[in-house]
């Protein structure tokens, strides 16, 4: 009975399982054979001859690679910067220094960030990028994108600086070091892993931006790989198929890069803690 | 949490986050209220009332609440109404029951299977947005695509998917998309509970289905409310659905979030934007509100 039933339940799972990987992945399947396809075609069919043509024509147009290659780039190493240095210094600060409240006031900011972001955000950062003359500049496309992502990455480098020990800093203190000194010196070597793993989900974050750009950048030299992915498939009359999955395949890749070294070096989990 | 003195002074904690404030203070705090001014007034992007925007009261909410134009395709009630049953379809009904049946399905297991399932999860949650809105759009291409075709082969029929069923699309898209945080959250919370809780109804013999129910269940109570306020919240603002339809056929998947996009950005008229900006940000404090209730009265029964 007892063997019989776990059997049972195994093959539920393997069921269970092929169905869920089926959902998950069958939407992507397409985007995995189509670009090493020689003929243009919308059918998932493993090509007999596959070829990297698609990828040469898209290395051609000079659009499509200064997207992809220099503002991509600019923009998503720009946010991962500044997010990352903001971040840290702000729950170091948080950290080491006795504020009244200070868990609710990373909630609160949280819930404030969730509450102001979205679309509804976007007309006043309009205006406002608009008065300080950062339309169509990556810098303001970079600021915007530092403000939306600080608070979840305070959030989670919090837990991290949380975890240092604070007896090193201690000593550095009574032997008289400064503030940024013991900041530099000893407390960033200690969570360098912490500003590692917020650095990477905010270069993500902003690699896969599309409305941010699309609203605050104008020229067609200026606009990431999003907004070209977006109008080559949604504007350009009939679209090749086959370049356009080429040029979303090169656009996809260093996001599944990324995921597999953070899955490799720390394990992928929630940083930042779950409250119930 | 214990309370320990600081190891800096308030005055040196204080300039550690003087880059976060000013973030904080310019882009969040100030559009905040920006956006409340904006929605008094006429400011468009170009013309007389870009350089000198009238106070004109009500008018914006007014227009927005027409209740003899507002259900109809394109107007503000419609994309209330099709955002509210977005939200249930996929945050609510989709990506929640996903979640809390993959976690509990792979409970206290390990191994190929499992690793498989979370990274597609995963990859569909992080993939660019572009990216998988045009995957998606050939995937339900109506002769060729992947789901047509496979349809079809087993005597389905090969519907036209974003014509025929759009809503019904956009729900399923964004459970796909968006699972994988339910999927993780609830996996972790299943861990904290103590194994020997259920392996003592196994000893009694407990229904998979009854473990669920009677022990799972209660536990897991408070990272469920968690799950369902942040997912509400996301699908709630969220635009992705805009790169597959566009919003249409014929505003049938315009969500608010997309009709905020094209009265600000495709009109550029900045006071309706605002107004539309001020009722969203309301749904979304209420939401939160909600949130942060709900959680304080759990933590008292528990």
């Amino acid at each position: 009975m007892r063997n019989y039933e776990s059997t049972f339940s195994k093959l539920l799972l393997v069921l269970f399982s092929l169905a869920c990987m089926a959902f998950f992945a069958l939407p992507l399947l397409w985007l995995l054979t189509a670009p090493f396809t020689p003929m243009t075609t919308l059918s998932v069919e493993i090509p007999d001859n596959p070829t990297l043509d698609n990828f040469r024509t898209v290395f051609k147009n000079e659009f499509a690679i200064r997207a992809l290659f220099r503002n991509n780039l600019i923009i998503a190493g720009g946010a991962m910067l500044s997010v990352a240095a903001v971040a840290t210094l702000a729950s170091y600060g948080l950290s080491r220094t006795r504020i009244v409240g200070r868990d609710i006031l990373v909630y609160v900011l949280m819930l404030f960030s969730s509450v102001v972001g979205g679309t509804a955000a976007m007309v006043p950062l309009f205006l406002l990028a608009y008065h300080l003359k950062l339309i169509d500049t990556h810098v303001g496309v970079i600021l915007v994108m530092t403000g939306g992502l600080l608070p979840a990455a305070i959030f989670m480098m919090r837990d991290f600086v949380d975890s240092i020990p604070r007896s090193y800093e201690e000593a550095a203190l009574v032997c008289g070091a400064g503030p940024f000194r013991i900041f530099r010196d000893i407390a960033f070597p200690l969570v360098r892993p912490g500003v590692a793993v917020v650095a990477i989900w905010a270069f993500v974050n902003a690699w896969g931006a599309f409305l941010i750009p699309v609203v605050m950048l104008r020229s067609p030299e200026n606009m990431p790989a999003s907004v070209a992915l977006y109008s080559f498939y949604s504007e350009a009359g009939t679209p090749v198929h086959t370049l356009v999955s080429a040029y979303a395949f090169l656009y996809g890749l260093p996001v599944l890069v990324l995921y597999l070294l953070v899955n490799w070096r720390f394990g992928f989990r929630f940083f930042g803690g779950i409250k119930s | 949490m214990e309370k320990r003195p600081g190891v800096f002074s308030g005055k040196v904690g204080l300039t550690f986050l003087t880059p976060a404030l000013f973030f904080v203070a310019i882009f969040l705090i100030l559009p905040f209220f920006w956006i409340f001014y904006l929605s008094f007034t006429n400011r468009t992007l170009t013309g007389v009332t870009a350089a000198n925007p009238q106070f004109v009261g009500l008018e914006n909410y007014q227009r927005l609440f027409d209740f003899d134009q507002w259900m109809r395709y394109g107007q503000f009630g419609n994309a209330l109404k099709i955002t509210f049953q977005f939200v249930l379809g996929s945050a609510l009904l989709g990506q929640a029951v996903v979640g809390l049946t993959v976690a509990w399905a792979f409970y206290r297991r390990k191994g190929l299977l499992r690793e498989t399932v979370f990274t597609l999860a995963v990859l569909a949650w992080i993939i660019p947005e572009v990216v998988v809105a045009f995957a998606w759009s050939a995937f339900l291409d109506v002769d060729r695509g992947t789901l047509n075709t496979i349809l079809s082969a087993v005597g389905l029929g090969q519907p036209d998917w974003l014509f025929d069923y759009p809503l019904l699309t956009i729900i399923i898209f964004n459970t796909w998309r968006g699972s994988a945080f339910s999927i993780l959250l609830f996996s972790s919370a299943l861990e904290t509970i103590p194994p020997s809780y259920v392996e003592t109804a196994d000893v009694v013999g407990a229904s998979a289905w009854r473990k669920f129910r009677d022990i799972i269940f209660p536990l897991m109570r408070g990272h469920i409310l968690t799950d369902l306020i942040l997912i509400t919240l996301w699908t709630f603002n969220v635009f992705t659905p805009f790169l597959l339809t566009g919003g249409g056929p014929t505003f049938r998947t315009e969500l608010v979030s997309i009709y905020t996009y094209r009265t600000a950005f495709k009109f550029f008229e900045f006071g309706r934007g605002g107004a539309i900006a001020v009722v969203m940000m309301l749904i979304n404090f209420m939401l939160a509100m909600g949130y942060l209730i709900a959680l304080r009265r759990q933590k008292a029964v528990s």
